[in-house]
């Protein structure tokens, strides 16, 4: 041991491999920093770069879909106000027509009500003025047969048939007003 | 083992010092200068070659390289010495990682079988002419001369009286062991990696060729512990690697920080 400690100490550097390391190792610090380094850095930035454009890009994205969907939501809303809108005039309006339509037939009910009964009327005053000369007549044709005798005398005649026809009318006239 | 030894007849010796003693191969140059080119050589056709076409997304290859880088990168620079400042240190740390590395697991690579950082003259080169004036000269230009030694040699919050033995201490560890320790480090335990293996590895070819009968059987234990040293030196060795980039970059980022 001692002996190998004279020829060949472990602790003390060798001057040429001191030197020898040296340059190795700057030959290697050179060629990391100048090339193999940027190279991997250069990578990592790109990389950083495009995973924060894509979260930009897909938070942009989103922010346009919500938008899109106030949009949409809006404009639903928009549409159902209209309809209800369009539903509520479409009632109004029939309750309008239904309300002319009735107004107009009960017009027309009462027009066609009224025409009968003026028709009525007409009729009823043509018979009664039919009945009053059948009735002048027979009358007189019955009387002059019970009598016996013609009544030649027109004037008188139609004075007689006259006064009994406005009894007969006011005797009737009120029984009508009594019933 | 001594009396193995005796009953086999033959001097049994131990492996010395001597055998880190290797002779020139020609000229002056040596096996381990070799190794150490070759080492550089390698990383960097590693480094270029791997980092020729990187993509954003990675692809199995990439990913093996990124991982190596990644934790060179993330976490010994920038745990270190802070994301401030840890890019522009980036590839000294990267390097020393690498190269520690590589020529640590020379030792156990067959036909190269030497750890070249078992030889002090590379991790002295390393600590003492590189690591050693980059933190000092990275501490200087962030506080000044003045500020930098009273930043180091002055560490605040300790009562005034403690001053008198605290910053020879710092000056001590800071200006004159911190380099020789981050060399003796590595240096150390490669050497006696390698003293073990090689101890290991004799012993069991002693055992196998000069024992008689029954003790040609302990080469076996003899093997299988060359073997588990092996293993272990694996873990060693990248230990030591990592520990060198790491306390270099804890030096940087000390002689940076604000605070002590």
């Amino acid at each position: 041991m001692i002996l190998a400690a004279e020829e060949y100490n472990p602790v003390m550097p060798h001057v040429a491999e001191v030197i020898i390391g040296l340059i190795a190792f700057l030959l290697l610090l050179w060629v990391l920093r100048k090339f193999v380094v940027p190279r991997f850095e250069k990578l990592y930035e790109e990389r950083t770069a495009k995973i924060e454009g894509g979260i930009e890009k897909a938070e942009k994205a989103q922010a346009e879909a919500e938008q899109a969907l106030e949009q949409y939501k809006a404009q639903l809303a928009e549409a159902r106000t209209e309809a209800a809108k369009i539903r509520d005039d479409a009632r109004l309006e029939a309750e309008t027509i239904k309300a002319e339509l009735r107004a107009e037939a009960e017009q027309e009910a009462g027009r066609i009500v009224a025409q009968g009964e003026a028709q009525l009327q007409q009729q009823r005053a043509q018979l009664v003025a039919e009945l009053r000369a059948d009735l002048g007549r027979n009358s007189v044709a019955l009387a002059s047969r019970i009598v016996g005798e013609s009544l030649e005398d027109e004037a008188r005649r139609r004075g007689t048939v006259d006064r009994f026809l406005t009894e007969l009318d006011a005797g009737a006239d009120g029984a009508g007003a009594r019933n | 083992m001594g009396a193995l030894v005796l009953a086999a007849g033959d001097e049994f010796t131990p492996p010395t010092a001597e055998a880190f003693n290797l002779p020139p191969i020609f000229g002056w140059v040596t096996k381990p200068m070799l190794l150490i080119v070759l080492s550089v050589v390698l990383i960097i056709g590693f480094f270029l070659l791997s980092s020729r076409k990187l993509s954003v997304v990675p692809g199995k290859g990439q990913f093996l390289v990124e991982s190596f880088y990644d934790f060179g990168r993330n976490n010994i620079a920038r745990e270190q010495i802070g994301s401030r400042d840890f890019l522009r240190f980036l590839p000294l740390i990267l390097a020393l990682f690498s190269f520690v590395l590589v020529n640590n697991l020379f030792g156990i690579i067959p036909i190269l079988q030497f750890p070249t950082m078992s030889h002090i003259g590379f991790p002295l080169a390393l600590s003492v002419l590189v690591v050693y004036p980059v933190y000092h000269y990275a501490g200087i230009r962030r506080h000044g001369l003045g500020g930098y030694l009273k930043h180091q040699l002055v560490p605040p919050g300790a009562p005034k009286p403690v001053y008198l033995l605290l910053t020879p201490i710092e000056f001590f560890t800071k200006f004159i062991m911190n380099p020789l320790t981050l060399a003796i480090r590595v240096f150390a335990a490669m050497f006696a990696g390698h003293l073990l293996i090689m101890l290991f590895g004799i012993s069991a070819e002693f055992l196998l060729l000069h024992g008689d009968g029954i003790t040609k059987i302990f080469s076996l234990f003899s093997f299988g512990g060359a073997l588990a040293m092996t293993f272990i030196e694996v873990l060693i060795m990248s230990i030591q690697a990592f520990i060198f980039a790491l306390l270099s970059a804890n030096y940087i980022g000390a002689a940076m920080a604000e605070e002590h």
